[in-house]
């Protein structure tokens, strides 16, 4: 029967074709396409893989800002603390410093009022003594003549002082 | 403007899926009122050397025939219609081929209606895929292609990871191009086969030649590059020594070699034509009743138009499924024949 044999001229042709189709496609086309296929497969995995390392990075340094300011936040404290500390500390050496500059000052004032009266009074014997002296200079001018009159005039100069 | 335009498709569709009735009706003219439906079918499964269209519309195809008494001849197909001589030869009524005045074949390479549509199946499957490659090409991958290009994409994915990675395993590259292309091929033929019209509408998968050839390439894909084991065991199977000594096992295996394309050539060749039959018969049932008469002829061109309607999408389906059976049986005759432990 005529459709079971093969033709020939049918035969010669289509081993040709399908000879330079082949040849063109397996070399121009199919590997481009296949190639372009794999090479995006895992361009998409490489991709997924980096998101979910940046997504891993993130959380970490989301973390680790966590703990910085954790961290910040604690060294506030104990600085404010110390700061704290340090103030009321400088206040108390403030204050100690200045009672006793005032006690210094007080003390010195006290010296030097007791100079002052230290003076005053050999100021006072000065002129004591210098006022006995015009005294007895005066009973010695009135030559001594009465008793009483003597001692009047000493009383009367004891009085005077 | 869009709306246009698919009206316009489906109307182009539809006068389509008509015109097997146009050249059916033609072919029954020349019977003197007799429908002859198997010359109808026969003149369609079978080589031309020229190509009705619609009515008289015919492309006249040259034939190139060399015999040593006459030499090369080319020459158009009409000078040899209707049985007229030239150069020496005619075609011969019977089989149909161009013949000597002593009966005798030349050798015949003509560009007959199946070497035509051959062409233009290569000419679009290398258009089609080429410009799909500039297109990766150009874009590189990192870019998904839409429309046409995806869904060759698609098509190509399927068949390098579903089939021939599925089938062969480790060391699939090497064939991954071979069964693309054998799969794009016949996929490419049938669906041709299925236009009714030029440049569709030649029975080529259906034809034995075209599907020897795909079978011989992968005859040639599955032995040519099988490392020795399995050529141990075919020769010198693991059987016991009584069923090698008296070379049983390894007739029966070497058989076997050549039943695995001859199963493809076969598969695929009267798959084909058996649904180009079924869509003719229901195709000639019109003319078959119409002759009974008009009262059998109108309710029975109903019947046969709704049969043909399933059984073009039954043979839509059947395109898809024997290129994807060829191409599958052919990746795991390769598995087998590179993994033979």
């Amino acid at each position: 029967m005529g459709l079971l044999t093969p033709d020939p001229g049918l035969l010669f042709w289509m081993v040709l074709s399908f000879g330079v189709v082949f040849f063109l496609l397996a070399k121009f086309g199919f590997p481009v396409i296949v190639k372009a296929l794999k090479d995006r497969q895992e361009f998409i995995a490489q991709s997924l893989l980096s998101a979910k390392q940046a997504n891993e990075k993130l959380a970490s340094i989301q973390a680790e800002s966590e703990a910085l300011l954790q961290n910040a936040r604690s060294r506030q404290q104990d600085i404010i603390s110390e700061a704290m500390a340090e103030k009321q500390k400088i206040v108390a050496v403030a204050k100690e410093q200045a009672e006793s500059e005032a006690h210094r000052i007080a003390a010195e004032a006290a010296k030097s009022i007791e100079a002052a009266k230290m003076e005053a009074l050999k100021d006072v014997h000065d002129e004591v003594a210098g006022l006995a002296l015009q005294i007895a200079e005066q009973v010695l001018r009135t030559k001594m003549e009465d008793h009483a009159e003597q001692k009047a005039a000493i009383e009367r100069m004891l009085k005077e002082l | 403007m869009r709306g246009d335009w698919k009206f316009i498709i489906k109307f182009a569709v539809a006068v389509l899926l008509l015109l097997p009735y146009s050249s059916a009706s033609r072919a029954s003219n020349q019977g003197e009122g007799k429908v002859d439906v198997k010359e109808i079918i026969f003149g369609h499964l079978s080589d031309a050397y020229e190509w009705h269209i619609a009515g008289d519309a015919i492309i006249h195809l040259p034939c190139i025939v060399y015999s040593s008494e006459s030499g090369l001849k080319i020459f158009m197909s009409d000078k040899l219609e209707g049985g007229a001589e030239y150069e020496g030869y005619h075609i011969d009524k019977e089989s149909g081929k161009i013949v000597n005045a002593a009966g005798v074949r030349p050798f015949d390479i003509s560009i007959t209606k199946n070497v035509l549509e051959l062409f233009i199946v290569c000419i679009l499957l290398c258009t089609v895929i080429l410009l799909s490659a500039r297109w990766y090409r150009k874009n590189g991958y990192k870019k998904a292609p839409g429309g046409f290009i995806g869904m060759i994409e698609v098509v190509v994915n399927f068949i390098d990871k579903q089939v021939a990675e599925a089938s062969i395993g480790h060391g699939y590259e090497r064939f991954s191009p071979y069964l693309l292309t054998v799969f794009m091929f016949i996929l490419t033929c049938n669906l041709l086969g299925l236009l009714p019209i030029f440049p569709g509408g030649a029975n080529l998968t259906g034809n034995i030649a075209v599907t020897l050839t795909c079978a011989i390439t992968a005859f040639i894909a599955i032995n040519a590059f099988a490392p020795k084991e399995y050529y141990k065991s075919i020769f010198w199977p693991n059987v016991p020594l009584a069923l090698k000594a008296i070379p049983l096992m390894p007739t029966i295996e070497f058989i076997g070699v050549f039943t695995k394309p001859f199963s493809l050539t076969v598969r695929l060749f009267a798959n084909i034509m058996a649904g180009h039959i079924i869509i003719l018969s229901l195709t000639s049932i019109v003319f078959i009743t119409w002759q009974v008469g008009p009262s059998v002829g109108a309710p029975m061109t109903a019947v046969s138009v709704a049969f043909c309607i399933f059984m073009n999408c039954l043979e839509l389906l059947v395109a898809f499924i024997q290129a994807y059976v060829f191409t599958i049986l052919t990746a795991n005759f390769i598995g087998l024949a590179q993994h033979e432990e």
